[in-house]
């Protein structure tokens, strides 16, 4: 059997800029793919070149570069036009975007069917329908009238799925397929993906996680920087990864033993709380009854998928929002109900580390100004503050004369963390702080955070949706579903035996590592 | 100092700075006209009626023998400093109401932002005819006249922009440092707000340049025989078979300060943009 | 879409009420305008402020004001002594045929330079938005000159004034849209070129569609998005623009009532072409909205 795709040597680049260099790569009939790589790896515009689609201005060199047999060197844009779609479907990111927003689902699969006529125009829709039920939408023939937004995040995935397979290819590239998803909802497409592998489809699956390829790759790939620095088996490469960059990138999942080593919380001094916060929006509950306390040195992990009132609850505890019904204590002294102007001078024992540092930066500041602003130190003082607190997070003092716009994303949410540090908080409240951010640095800021605690004590609440990050960092943890607590305890505890159904299924739709290893 | 000449050198030193030069010849001609030209633009001369351009009068003669170019460096006074004017009183008002709306309560905020859409209801020319309907033609009837039509617009962007800003990520990290609300305002709100004025204003500045031509092109702006360039053209019109030149200069040096202001404006715009991703 | 509705009501109720506001703040007695040339002796202002109704308060000559409007009654010209909706039906027609000639015009050639121009090399580009610059830098009545003095003077192509029949149209309908053209192909460019370079994009041509295709029916729909809220701004140019043009081109129409009302301080006729102005404004307005919700089936809800 010929490969589907053999490439040798290839070479992108946009004007003079060489963004992948040299890659060599195959794909035989049936097999799964990976390639692994952070942002800017150049691991999308390598599969996308596999479509001819390697985007606008770019320009693409191969030693060999064979598609199905045929030299792809050669292809007219006809010839790429008829391969796309008929021999390799695409699966992008988030659906919501990936499928045209104007128009309903089943055109957009119907498109695929008569580009490539797959079948008579008369039996279209009720080959759509056909497509739809076997990625497992329920209801065809009602969703296919819909459009992306009426559809859930899962269901718009499948669709996607649906349109990308509807010319029955003998290859889909999916890059970052589940990237966008809520982790019960990632565990169900990556099955869906191994349902067509198993069916005989080859898959090219592109990621920045490691576990989420780790399940059904066959091979991996590991990308840097426009090369590959590591190929085999994916048993291989887990377990014995051979670069340094793999190994960093293995260990940089983070997982819950660099916990051990930090010191226990002193549960004496109760730090903040809260007591039946209750709050909705119209008519919609966002929090229910929740309540929680946070004592001094500890961290509390707050997990949940979207919408499950995460994010609102940290506005409560910050006392950003009022609740509707319950409050909290700082300190068992009154917080949320006492008034703004009481509130204010006690505001800066607690402060928000958000997940985008760059919108909570004023656009016009340089980073000593964004750091300083709430310090109320005198001015000749508070220059030397900021060197220091720069210094804390591990960034050189000439930062403070930059603009957070030319910083990475692990630099600005240093800055970020500085910034809170600043007034000296007793509690931190990181809404997903670590959530835009790659692998690497993920473990970095992670790091640093614990850190902090071990040194000032502070307390953290700390909010995510990826509950390996919430395992390394917290000590006890907070299920929400829905704008309830569903479950709360020990985060070892709840990880290891969780009692509530949502969290075993949480749990169980966590990619692991070891999966493949078994 | 270094980004500046890195701004410069990618923009290309020549093309670019075209349009900065001629507003500053345009400034010099509101400013100190007759360093420009020594004829009057006022001065009639029957017997060199329409003459086309040559050495003495480069841009020829209008149908009273005036001095075209007398009149278009001279009429820069008026047709600018309407538009000026207009766009200074406009920016001013609407910058204010804008402001007020952006940081009122919900329902004072709620009836400007409708008086503002019933004043754009209507277009702009219309709203200016209906003013000078009511005052009378003339050059600050006409001031007053633009502005009024103008100040919508700016009210609108500005009560968006204190929107977008007064929710803005920063904001929210200023509460929780305990700063008071009038400190976020003046430290975060207005700086931000206003920030993008200048850049509104010059292209607004543009646009009020044409409308005051236009009004002043339907006999409303300023009375003969004052010179001013869309009046000049209202007069030209007749004599668009015999003398082109009457009409094309005033037109050029319209067209010409439109497209140098939106230029310039459109630049810091771009960039300002083009920083958010 | 009830609500929508309601402020469209509100809004021209809002500008009745202005152009009410605007008489009593017009200077000069009404009186005295009233009798203008005429004789005047006090049984005649007598007898004319009856017959107005001057001498009831001012909120109930509003009231009346608004009722007499309800039932289409736009009151009598001070100048031309009939009513004013005779004079404006009359005169509505050309200025419709002006304004849906240019309205066409400038949709048409927008929407051909957007779609030849998207994407395309450097030269092209920098040559239309050039164009484009210019267009909407020219005020309205300067391109009119030029292009009267092009085609009408030199080359004798069209008629130099008038309406009478189609090539007296072709001008004029090219004055007024060229500078909508300019701005819309502008915006319309730019949402096709963000369309193309959105990841839907990217999956329509993973599917082997052609960019000519994906123009077609995906990305234009895209692109009409942001031009749909330009929609005040277009329907303003269009009425506010075919003042000047009819004046220019010497064309009968709503423009040249208007003109001619605001010289003579004729505050009845100005009132009601700018309440008809409003009225045109809110109904395109209300049009467009609802071509957006067609359009963009993520706001119907």
């Amino acid at each position: 059997m010929t490969s589907l795709v053999t490439v040798e040597d290839l070479r992108v680049s946009f004007g003079p800029a060489e963004v992948v260099h040299g890659v060599s790569l195959s794909i035989e009939p049936g097999e799964c793919v990976a390639i692994v790589g952070e942002s800017g790896s150049g691991k999308s515009v390598t599969a996308r070149t596999l479509l001819g689609l390697a985007g606008p201005g770019s320009a693409v060199q191969a030693g060999t570069f064979r598609v199905t047999g045929r030299d792809a060197r050669a292809f007219t844009t006809g010839d790429w036009r008829r391969l796309r779609g008929r021999f390799a479907g695409l699966v992008l990111q988030d659906a919501l975007v990936s499928l045209d927003p104007l128009r309903t689902v089943g055109a957009e699969i119907a498109e695929v069917l008569a580009l490539h006529d797959v079948v008579p125009r008369a039996r279209r829709a009720d080959r759509v329908a056909e497509l739809l039920d076997a990625v497992g939408v329920p209801e065809p023939r009602t969703r296919a009238g819909q459009y992306p937004h009426q559809l859930s995040g899962g269901l718009r995935q499948r669709a996607l799925i649906a349109s990308a397979i509807a010319a029955d290819p003998q290859l889909i590239i999916a890059d970052e397929p589940t990237t966008a998803l809520d982790v019960t909802i990632q565990a169900q497409i990556l099955r869906l993906l191994a349902e067509r592998r198993a069916a005989g489809t080859a898959l090219l699956l592109i990621s920045h996680d490691l576990a989420v390829v780790a399940a059904i790759a066959d091979r991996i790939l590991v990308m840097k920087d426009g090369r590959i620095v590591e190929e085999g088996p994916a048993r291989e490469v887990l377990a014995a990864p051979r670069h340094d960059y793999t190994r960093s990138l293995l260990a940089a999942v983070p997982s819950a033993t660099s916990r051990a080593t930090r010191p226990a919380p002193d549960l004496s001094v109760q730090a903040l709380a809260g007591i039946n916060l209750t709050r909705s929006y119209g008519s919609r509950r966002v929090v229910h009854d929740v309540s929680f306390a946070l004592h001094k040195g500890e961290t509390l992990g707050v997990v949940g998928e979207s919408g499950s009132g995460k994010t609102t609850l940290a506005r409560l505890a910050l006392a950003l929002l009022e609740p509707d019904q319950g409050h909290a204590t700082l300190h068992r002294e009154p917080w949320t109900q006492l008034r703004e102007r009481e509130r204010r001078p006690l505001r800066p024992r607690i402060q928000l580390i958000s997940q985008s540092p760059l919108d909570s930066f004023d656009p016009r500041h340089t980073v000593g100004r964004l750091i300083a602003e709430p310090l109320r130190l005198p001015r000749a003082e508070r220059f030397a503050r900021v060197l220091d607190l720069l210094a804390r997070v591990g960034l050189p003092p000439e930062t403070a004369a930059l603009s957070p716009r030319v910083l990475s994303g692990g630099q600005r949410q240093r800055v970020a963390i500085a910034r809170a540090l600043g007034p000296r908080p007793d509690v931190l409240v990181c809404d997903e702080p670590v959530s835009a951010l790659d692998v690497s640095i993920q473990a970095q800021v992670l790091d640093l955070l614990a850190d902090i605690q071990a040194e000032y004590g502070t307390a953290i609440v700390f909010i995510s949706h990826d509950l390996a990050v919430v395992a390394a960092i917290a000590d006890r943890v907070l299920v929400m579903k829905d704008g309830r607590v569903v479950e709360e305890g020990d985060v070892e505890e709840v990880f290891t035996r969780p009692r509530h159904p949502y969290t075993q299924a949480l749990m169980a739709a966590v990619p692991r590592l070891e999966l493949s290893t078994l | 100092m270094p980004k500046l000449a890195h701004v410069l050198a990618r923009s290309g030193p020549k093309l670019s700075h075209v349009p900065v030069v001629f507003l500053a010849v345009l400034a010099l001609a509101v400013a100190v006209p007759v360093l420009l030209t020594a004829a009057d633009p006022l001065a009639a001369d029957p017997l060199n009626a329409l003459a086309p351009p040559n050495a003495d009068h480069w841009f020829g003669t209008d149908h009273l023998g005036r001095d075209v170019l007398a009149r278009v460096v001279h009429g820069a006074r008026h047709s600018l400093s309407i538009g000026l004017a207009a766009s200074l009183l406009a920016v001013a008002c609407g910058t204010l109401l804008g402001l007020a709306a952006g940081l009122s309560p919900k329902w004072l905020d709620e009836a400007l932002a409708r008086s503002f859409d019933v004043l754009s209801t209507l277009p702009e020319l219309l709203l200016a005819l209906l003013v000078v309907a009511i005052t009378g033609p003339g050059t600050v009837n006409v001031i007053f006249a633009i502005a009024i039509a103008q100040i919508p617009n700016y009210a609108r962007v500005i009560r968006a922009q204190t929107f977008v800003v007064r929710h803005s990520g920063y904001v929210e990290q200023a509460l929780t440092f305990g700063r008071s609300r009038l400190a976020i305002i003046a430290g975060h709100v207005l700086p931000n707000v206003l920030g993008p004025i200048p850049v509104l204003a010059t292209i607004g500045l543009g646009q009020a340049v044409i409308a005051s031509a236009g009004l002043s092109f339907l006999g409303m702006g300023p009375q003969p025989p004052a010179a001013e360039w869309g009046a000049m053209l209202s007069e030209a019109r007749n004599y668009l078979r015999v003398a082109w030149w009457e009409a094309l200069f005033p037109g050029l040096a319209i067209t010409l300060t439109v497209v140098c202001l939106t230029v310039v404006g459109r630049r810091p715009q771009r960039r300002f943009e083009g920083r958010k991703p | 879409m009830i609500k929508r509705l309601g402020t469209a009501l509100a809004v021209l109720w809002a500008a009745a009420t202005a152009s009410y506001v605007a008489l009593l703040l017009a200077p000069g007695d009404t009186i005295d305008i009233l009798v203008g040339d005429g004789p005047d002796t006090p049984e005649i202002r007598t007898k004319i402020i009856t017959e107005w109704g001057l001498d009831r308060p001012e909120f109930v000559q509003y009231l009346s004001y608004l009722w007499r409007l309800l039932h289409g009654d736009l009151g009598r010209s001070y100048q031309l002594q009939r009513g004013v909706g005779e004079i404006l039906a009359t005169q509505i027609g050309p200025t419709v045929q002006l304004t849906l000639a240019a309205a066409g015009t400038g949709v048409a050639l927008a929407g051909i330079i957007a779609i030849v121009t998207a994407g395309r090399g450097r030269w092209l580009r920098g040559v239309t938005s050039a164009a484009e610059l210019v267009s909407v830098s020219v005020p309205p009545f300067l391109i009119g000159i030029v292009l009267l003095s092009v085609f009408s003077f030199t080359l004798g192509w069209f008629p130099v004034s008038g309406a009478q029949g189609p090539r007296a149209l072709v001008l004029p309908a090219l004055a007024l849209g060229l500078p909508v053209a300019g701005v819309l192909g502008q915006v319309l460019r730019g949402g096709l070129e963000r369309a193309l370079e959105q990841p839907f994009a990217v999956t329509a041509r993973a599917r082997g569609l052609t960019e000519r295709a994906l123009v077609a029916r995906h990305a234009l729909r895209h692109a009409l998005i942001p031009a749909l809220t330009l929609a005040g701004w277009f329907t303003g140019t269009l009425l506010g623009g075919a003042v000047i043009t009819e004046v220019l081109f010497g064309r009968p129409g709503l423009g040249q009532v208007a003109m001619q009302a605001v010289t003579g301080r004729d505050m009845p006729v100005v009132m009601a072409v700018v309440l008809l102005s409003a009225v045109a404004y809110v109904t395109i307005s209300t049009l467009l909205d609802l071509a957006y919700r067609v359009i963009d089936p993520r706001i119907r809800g």
